[in-house]
């Protein structure tokens, strides 16, 4: 171009008198391509509505919300709520969503308990635990969770025995083929009052643990924290419970013919994806810890001992807050991550939301439209609920630097 | 006296001594690595007792009861058996090719062929001509293993969709997927980072839709509700469908991937690209890419290992991927057998596992390769 210039070949700015400038104005440009954008965008949405219509009158298909309050008439295996098959395809939503909750926060739990104690495993000075943490880590990162949901499904839980000769586990619990039977608490008449005491002891904890801090701060007198706080959360209960009589009634399971009688009794299902998910998701969360904790220099450590902070502190004041800045980001994608995943209930026949909703009654309904959009509506919430929370998370924990 | 010299003076070098027996070696490194603390000690003993309480009966499974050789489920329903390999072994075609015609199963071997003839060239950073390979693999390949596979030109016969299954479609989806996804989420990160409202708008409305969904309820959604947006008459192939559900999901996470490399890009690039009079899209395409993609190659790996591992969720929708079809052949009364499950899974998973350790590995390699500078 330079060059052709320089020869004296009609620049550049003599071309403007043919085409009119704005055409390379860019403000002019952008306005154009997001007008194309958008037109594009209308023009898709409009085409797919009418199709969507015109097919969906053509399949006779009803439409609309309305099948909320029709009778669902089919029976769900597990439900936190009160359901039968005379319940509506509503309460049928609210039984998968609840279980939907109920197995990503068990597996949440689950899997930050597993995937911390092997994260902080692969750090170990012990060369045969760093070892077994990283064989632990390498399986189950690299196999399908899919594949690991249906492998303790089918091929653990289901050849079990059965429940008359079904492991004994510790505490009268069962486990078959039928799934794991537990020992069910009864509350009975006083047990209100342990409650009660359990929630005025944390309530004092919390309180002495601000005084606490807030005196050190001021005087630097030190004040045993810890020691009150654990005799306050846990004395006050038992000596509460002893009062009152031990108001706690234990149910086992007893083996009446072929099944049990009373306690919980958790489905193979459920067992399968709670050990699946957590088991998968815990490979990820050991890295993510690992990677947080290797993030802290070790100068930082050697400055704290150079302060004469002892190891264990240093580890709690220094190192962790640190850590958990760069471990925090990941550890919440993860936790979506096994939300999303618990989706593949499925697979399995666990009565989720996926299961019990986009399944069953997507197929009684027909109205795929409808329900698949409530289906992704509701994840999305959850995801950008917790996307919303990370951004609030990370503007308040960001490194003030100077 | 003064005569007297000095009573000893080596003239050779002291030959240096071995170290104390208990600092080199097996005994040395055990006890600064198994043994150095009492609870380190107790760690390895608990660790040794659950191994050796763990492992003899799962290599019993695996190795010395296994079934290795059998024509049917009478070798395998034996007492005591372990895995049965014979299974695996009988199967092992299905495997692969699900129900590809016999006769025609030269042409899913010929499109593995070609698939590696591209991809273990781009995958060694040495190799010259990259951008020859990539332009085999992301526009040459795909043609000829469209022809290949779905045959109907050149005299091939034509195969059906529905007859492809096992590791065949487990590829071709992953495959797709990756192939589709790259070229999208380069567009959608651009997008997301213009300074248009509407352009950015539309590409965080897409990649946050993607990325806060299940697959599976993308699956649904292709399987399902595609089929209504469309023209009333149409009607396209299962497979296709699920491929579009799948380009479009990873494409959300592939764009955040480059995204996180147009973001490690210093603002003087930008700026140099302008100031040398580059329009956007030949800065993009000759300054910016170049570097951004480079820099977020172990990331592609890592989304590619996780699409790859979602791929097995096709089975949902009723395509029979490697794990739906090793799925579907539990129920062959000729194989039915306590361990039948168990072998089939396990024979799954350290096929997905080769693949997946495999390309986290080389995910590793090349991240090290390109720790040089750009890290600050």
């Amino acid at each position: 171009m330079a060059v052709q210039n320089e020869t004296g070949d009609p620049p550049a700015k003599s071309r403007g008198g043919s085409v009119p400038s704005f055409v390379y104005d860019p403000v002019v440009r952008g306005y154009v391509f997001q007008f194309l954008l958008a037109a594009v965008l209308v023009w898709l949405a409009w085409d797919i509505a009418s199709n969507t219509a015109e097919n969906l009158q053509r399949a006779n298909i009803a439409s609309g919300f309305g099948f909320f309050d029709d009778r669902a008439g089919f029976e769900i295996a597990q439900s936190l709520i009160t359901y039968s098959s005379d319940s509506s395809y509503g309460d049928a939503f609210i039984v998968g969503l609840l279980n939907t909750l109920l197995i990503a926060v068990l597996g949440i739990i689950f899997a930050t308990i597993i995937g911390f104690l092997v994260g902080i495993a692969r750090l170990a000075p012990n060369w045969m635990l760093r070892k077994v943490a990283t064989v632990y880590v390498e399986i189950f990162r690299n196999i399908p969770v899919l594949l690991q949901l249906l492998f303790w499904y089918k091929a653990v839980l289901s050849v079990l025995p059965q429940p008359r000769n079904g492991i004994e586990m510790p505490f009268g619990a069962n486990l078959s083929n039928r799934g794991m039977i537990i020992p069910r608490f009864i509350p009975q008449d006083g047990f209100a009052i342990v409650v009660i005491g359990f929630a005025i002891a944390v309530v004092a904890a919390i309180v002495i643990a601000r005084w606490a801090h807030a005196r050190q701060m001021a005087t630097g007198q030190q004040f045993k924290t810890m020691r009150v706080v654990l005799a306050l959360i846990i004395g006050v209960p038992v000596l509460l419970y002893l009062v009152t009589g031990m108001p706690l009634e234990v149910e086992y399971p007893v083996l009446t013919g072929f099944n049990f009688r009373g306690g919980i009794a958790l489905k193979p299902e459920f067992i399968a994806l709670l050990l699946g998910l957590s088991i998968y998701t815990a490979a990820f969360i050991a890295e993510i810890v690992r990677a947080g904790i290797k993030a802290v220099s070790w100068g930082q450590s050697e400055a704290a001992y150079a302060l004469g902070i002892r190891p264990s502190l240093t580890t709690r004041l220094v190192v962790i807050p640190q850590a958990m800045r760069v471990i925090i980001p990941p550890l919440t994608s993860q936790f979506l991550n096994l939300t999303k995943n618990s989706s593949l209930a499925v697979a399995i026949g666990y009565p989720d939301l996926v299961s019990v909703f986009s399944g069953t009654v997507l197929n009684q309904t027909g109205q795929a439209v409808e329900v698949i959009i409530i289906t992704m509506a509701v994840y999305l919430t959850l995801s950008l609920s917790t996307a919303a929370f990370m951004n609030w998370f990370n503007s308040r924990m960001r490194l003030v630097e100077r | 006296m003064t005569t007297q010299s000095i009573s000893y003076v080596s003239t050779a070098e002291i030959p240096s001594s071995p170290p104390p027996g208990n600092a080199k070696g097996f005994p040395a490194w055990a006890r600064q690595n198994l043994f150095a603390t009492p609870l380190n000690s107790l760690t390895t003993i608990l660790i040794g007792l659950f191994l050796a309480w763990a492992l003899p009966p799962i290599l019993n499974f695996l190795i010395f009861d296994a079934v290795w050789f059998g024509d049917s489920r009478e070798a395998c329903i034996v007492e005591g058996a372990g895995a049965c390999w014979a299974f695996v072994n009988a199967k092992f075609g299905q495997f692969i090719y699900g129900r590809y015609p016999l006769d025609e199963r030269w042409r899913v071997d010929l499109v593995f062929i070609l698939f590696v003839i591209g991809l273990v060239p781009i995958a060694i950073p040495k190799v010259p001509y990259k951008g020859w390979n990539a332009l085999y693999l992301l526009l040459v390949f795909p043609i000829l293993a469209f022809i290949l596979l779905c045959g109907g030109f050149f005299g091939l016969e034509a195969v059906e969709t529905s007859l492809w299954g096992g590791l065949l479609v487990t590829l071709v989806v992953a495959v797709t997927g990756i192939a589709a996804s790259l070229p999208l989420g380069v567009l959608l990160a651009l997008g997301r980072q213009s300074k248009m409202p509407v352009i950015k708008m539309a590409s965080v409305i897409f990649i946050e839709f993607w990325r806060g969904v299940p697959l599976i309820t993308v699956l649904f959604m292709s399987s399902v509700m595609l089929p209504l947006f469309l023209p009333p008459g149409t009607n396209f192939d299962k497979l296709l469908r699920a491929l579009v559900g799948v380009a479009l999901f990873s494409s959300a996470y592939m764009a955040e991937v480059i995204r996180g490399g147009l973001q490690a890009i210093p603002k003087g690039q930008y700026e140099g690209a302008a100031a040398m009079g580059l329009g956007y899209w030949p800065s993009m395409y000759l300054i910016i890419l170049p570097q951004a993609l480079k820099i977020v190659i172990p990331g592609i790996v890592n989304s590619f290992i996780a699409l790859f591992k979602d791929t097995s969720l096709v089975l949902i929708i009723g395509i029979f991927d490697l794990l739906g079809i090793v799925q579907l052949n539990f129920t062959d009364p000729n194989w039915a057998s306590p361990v039948t499950p168990a072998t089939g899974y396990i024979f799954t998973a350290a096929v997905f596992w080769v693949f997946c350790f495999g390309m986290s590995r080389y995910s590793l390699f090349v991240e090290r390769r390109l720790d040089t500078g750009h890290k600050r």
